[in-house]
């Protein structure tokens, strides 16, 4: 990519930003203003003679305590106490824990890692992404990687050789499909400005292609579900990369759900239904029986638009190394994989925590077989599914998979705080997976797309560091390096905790 | 054919308010500024909430959903979440707050359980936690999708496979062929109800549980001597169970089609069987065995003598006692069920398990692993707000006040549960292409088990487990 985009300050729209911890300012202050002049980060505030209560948000923790500007050590009457903040407890996910919550929201402010002390590389689930870490060189040190030459890590997602466009992508990973409907058109146009300023894609899901999206034609890419709500010929000759959706992580075996209270009349006239009814798609495609029935919509895809790339979303099943194998001979050029733990805007608990395997098993299983096909070479293999971190997308790419799709990332990334109550009602409280006018207003599309582009600047950095402490060249080499991997379950050796942070933090002071 | 349409839920709301897993705490130093959070709640929590002197609960909380818009917009910050320690202190490390809670959301609406967002537990777990259910990505010729779900079958018999007809070699009579059919019963759900636990001994609502067997055509198991009273006219639909046989039971076995009886020893066991049997020579009979180690061994035991239908119960906690490695209900389902298989007798015996069913998933779980149907208890009382405080157990009086509730209430709640229930094993058959519950028993091909996918993928990458998380994070599948 010859020019980054710029990286801008994106605060967070709320008053009190959440932090991890919580900085209490008793009744014996003085309002002397010493902390104030003492914190490098602004946490304290005086305005007149009067401290502001604090921006606690900014708080690098306990480790402060070691420096001489630590205002707890500092207070003359010790008025000040900290502890984690208590309404983080409120926040129970064992797989986006407060901490990955709030180390994507630092990433998408700042477009580097978090400023304060939370663990942003793995989550809390006790297996998958979260067991596995990277095979660091134990004598890893600042000095080891320069930051002069870049590495690689755009990824072409033609490799047919059929005469059809080389799409490549700047990032190895794209957006994943989010309908009209699901959500706003503002967090689809957020999304989409995002990809636009990577070089990279996004997907409107199968809610129909909202016009507002055409200036973003070049980065889009189009669903063909199995409700096809707002299919057109014309919206697929508009785009690059078509996809249809066989099935997703979330509900595998179920078709989309968009419950009445969201089927607004703008969302009815795109998807032509009714407005305030309940729209289920069907699952699954029923012109599709067979490999060759798959094959036959392929075809009939790239017929209506020569120049486009076909992708195939599909979930994962006991057989989804056959399937992903059957996807191959019909023509397709991406597989994509969407593991169980995908995201949603609304699926039955039993199928979001019971159906299909995680994708942390399906990425090796579906790798080695395509190899032993001997096809591997000539198909992209994109995976999502509880992709939350730089790690995890190294990780699966590691485990097998040509790159990444993104989902709830890209909302957290616009404060989503994973509060799981976009599927009725009015929706989403914050503004995001919304069609309520008022509620959408809340969004602003410059400040959305800013916080995207930050938090994938953030990733493309560790992606980049990454790569560079364990020799690679090319993001394309650490495709299938299952050696480079260790699991927390199986490991004999002492491990090295592969933090970046000290290395990006060192390779900014130089660049600054 | 069953009937298509015999669960009728109507929302049903609680007679208490239900602890929320998360509190608002307010904290001192408002402003008493003109910008209140409190009026821009999404939710209008604020503007709803209102003293409920009964319950000494805050409505604020029990309506909060959490959306943090008013912690992040307070001018004087002085609003906080929280997690909310009556919430997280109900139940047991098997029975979480978030089965308590789910069940009786169940309850109370009769829907299935829908949220946003993917999956926010734990990457596996022990027991039923440790497998994943197929689904089937390209259509499968039995499969309709979602339009006709009506048409998905979840009947399942009890008693004896009449087999399959045995054509004697060089006869062209073939009218020996025609047989006896044996004694059979077929329930709309593959699930019955067990004896209530807990202090439920007599409980009032018994009769509305006798009318919900009778309503959705399943069965429910009770003790003889509680069939009294208004319970006596759902007798078709009840299991008497007999600890001990006597002449004043004669009676009420010619009204039952089924009873149950304990296993002591394989001789009194065939000797009850003989003696049920001659009083009422079309009755079925359940025995019942709690599962331990040797449990196995009995079955196949019980199989070679002619038992029909066998009802294996793991603790309250889905556990085996007496089985190292420890077991779980899961893993014995599977031993026995294969190695009935194996001996080709699955089919002359309706195997019935329970102990640690505690939600729809278990239920399809279990069938897949190889029950022909299972058992369940304490979902019946959480459907009634239980709160398995297990007060009752200590003579304490019960919090939700159980023993009053109105009949007519509990049993639209135990429907709208069943309901619920129902419907989620329609979402499982339907992701997997099948349109008989029958047809899920032991299709393990088509579930994932945590040990074996672990083995089949980083197994094969970073060599033998060395250690694991839980105990029995991989479970003794292999086995």
């Amino acid at each position: 990519m010859s020019q980054l985009p710029k990286i801008e300050r994106a605060r967070s729209r709320f008053r009190n930003p959440l932090g991890k911890y919580k900085i209490y300012r008793g009744k014996e202050c003085q309002h002397c203003g010493l902390c104030a002049q003492l914190c490098p980060q602004g946490v304290h505030q005086q305005l007149g003679k009067r401290m502001l209560a604090p921006d606690d948000e900014l708080c690098w923790g306990p480790s402060c305590r070691e420096y001489e500007f630590c205002c707890l050590n500092r207070c003359p009457q010790g008025a000040l106490s900290l502890s984690v903040n208590p309404s983080l407890a409120a926040l129970k996910d064992y797989r986006w824990t407060p901490d990955l919550l709030i180390a994507t929201w630092q990433q998408a402010e700042t477009g580097t890692l978090p400023y304060t002390d939370v663990e942003y590389r793995v989550g809390e689930s006790g297996g998958g992404f979260d067991r596995l870490r990277f095979r660091f060189p134990p004598a890893m040190t600042v000095g080891q990687i320069s930051d002069e030459e870049e590495v690689p890590i755009s990824l072409l997602l033609n490799r047919r050789k059929d005469g059809r466009p080389q799409v490549e992508i700047a990032l190895p990973f794209y957006g994943g499909g989010m309908s009209f409907g699901s959500v706003s058109l503002t967090t689809m146009l957020c999304r989409a400005k995002a990809a636009q300023a990577w070089d990279t894609f996004t997907c409107t899901g199968e809610g129909g292609y909202p016009e507002e999206l055409r200036q973003y034609d070049h980065h889009m890419i189009t669903q063909v579900a199995t409700g096809l709500f707002g299919v057109r010929e014309e919206t697929i000759k508009r785009v690059r990369i078509v996809e249809f959706k066989y099935a997703q992580g979330a509900k595998p075996g179920l078709g989309g759900h968009l419950l009445g209270d969201k089927v607004t009349p703008a969302v009815a006239l795109m998807r032509e239904a009714v407005a305030g009814s309940s729209l289920f798609s069907p699952f699954p495609f029923h012109s599709v029986y067979s490999v060759e029935d798959h094959k036959k919509h392929v075809d009939w895809i790239k017929e209506v638009n020569p120049h486009c790339l076909v992708a195939v979303k599909v979930s994962t099943p006991t057989d989804v190394d056959m399937v992903a194998v059957g996807i191959y001979y019909a023509g397709a050029h991406i597989i994509h994989l969407d593991g169980s733990y995908g995201g949603t805007g609304a699926a039955p608990d039993i199928a979001k925590k019971n159906i299909a395997m995680p994708i942390e098993y399906a990425i090796p299983k579906v790798h080695r077989f395509l190899k032993e096909e001997g096809i591997r070479d000539q198909i992209t293999l994109m995976v999502s599914g509880g992709i939350r971190t730089a790690y995890d997308i190294a990780k699966a790419i590691a485990l097998g998979a040509d790159g990444a799709v993104i989902g709830t990332a890209d909302l957290v990334a616009l404060e989503c705080i994973r509060c799981r109550n976009c599927e009725s009602g009015r929706g989403c409280p914050r503004g995001i997976a919304t069609t309520d006018p008022e509620l959408s207003r809340l969004l602003d599309k410059g400040w959305g797309a800013q916080r995207i582009i930050n938090l994938y600047a953030a990733w493309r950095k560790q992606l980049i560091a990454i790569l560079k402490i364990l020799g690679l060249k090319n993001i394309r080499e650490l495709v299938g390096r299952t050696d480079l991997l260790y699991h927390l379950d199986y490991a004999q050796e002492n491990i090295v905790e592969d933090d970046l942070r000290p290395i990006i933090k060192e390779n900014n002071r130089r660049n600054n | 054919m069953p009937r298509k349409y015999f669960l009728h839920p109507k929302p049903t709301p609680g007679r208490f308010i239900s602890p929320r897993p998360f509190g608002i705490i307010e904290g001192a130093g408002c402003l008493h500024c003109f910008n209140c959070v409190k009026k821009n709640c999404p939710y209008e929590v604020f503007k709803k909430r209102k003293f409920n002197e009964r319950n000494l609960g805050d409505t604020a909380d029990s309506l909060c959903r959490n959306c943090f818009r008013c912690v992040q917009s307070c001018y004087g910050r002085i609003l906080l979440k929280t997690a909310n320690p009556e919430y997280w202190l109900q139940g047991d490390e098997y029975w979480t707050p978030e089965i308590i809670a789910s069940n009786r959301a169940q309850a109370e609406t009769g829907r299935i359980p829908v949220s946003g967002g993917g999956y926010n537990g734990p990457f596996a777990g022990p027991h039923f936690d440790s497998m994943w259910t197929d689904m089937s990505e390209i259509v499968r010729p039995t499969r309709d999708g979602i339009h006709g779900r009506e048409y998905i079958s979840t009947a399942v018999d009890l008693g004896k496979n009449p087999g399959p007809f045995i054509f004697p070699e060089g006869q062209a009579n073939l009218q020996n062929l025609l047989k006896e059919l044996p004694p059979r019963v077929e329930i709309s759900l593959p699930l019955i109800g067990d004896l209530l636990p807990l202090q439920a001994y007599r409980l009032p609502q018994l009769a509305a549980l006798g009318q919900v067997a009778q309503e959705v055509n399943t069965l429910m198991i009770v003790r003889a001597e509680e069939i009294e009273g208004k319970l006596e006219q759902f007798t078709p639909w009840l299991i008497p169970f007999l600890p001990a046989l006597g002449k004043d039971h004669y009676q009420l076995l010619s009204k039952v089609r089924l009873v149950q009886v304990p296993y002591l020893d394989r001789q009194q066991a065939m000797n009850i069987v003989k003696d049920l049997k001659k009083i009422n020579p079309q009755i079925l009979v359940i025995i019942r065995i709690p599962l331990s180690g040797q449990t196995e061994d009995i079955v196949l035991d019980l199989v070679d003598l002619g038992g029909e239908i066998i009802h294996l119960l793991a603790d309250e906690q889905g556990k085996v006692p007496g089985s190292p490695p420890q077991l779980f209900l899961k893993d014995m389902i599977r031993k026995i069920h294969l190695r009935l298989v194996k001996e080709k007798c699955r089919d002359q015996v309706t195997l019935i398990f329970g102990g640690g069913i505690a939600l729809a998933e278990h239920l399809a779980k279990a069938i897949i692993c190889g029950a022909d149907l299972v058992s369940i208890d304490l979902p019946l009382l959480l459907a009634m707000e239980c709160r398995l405080c297990r007060g009752c157990l200590k003579g304490r009086s019960c919090p939700v006040e159980i023993e009053n509730a109105d009949p007519a209430w509990a049993r639209q709640r135990v429907v709208n549960l069943l309901a619920a229930w129902h419907g989620q094993i329609l979402e499982v058959l339907g992701a997997m292409g099948i349109r008989d519950v029958r047809r899920l028993r032991g299709e393990s091909g088509r579930a994932i088990f945590l040990a074996e996918i672990e083995q089949e993928t980083f197994g094969q990458i970073f060599g033998p487990v060395s250690k694991v998380p839980e105990e029995n994070y991989v479970s003794a599948t292999q086995n």
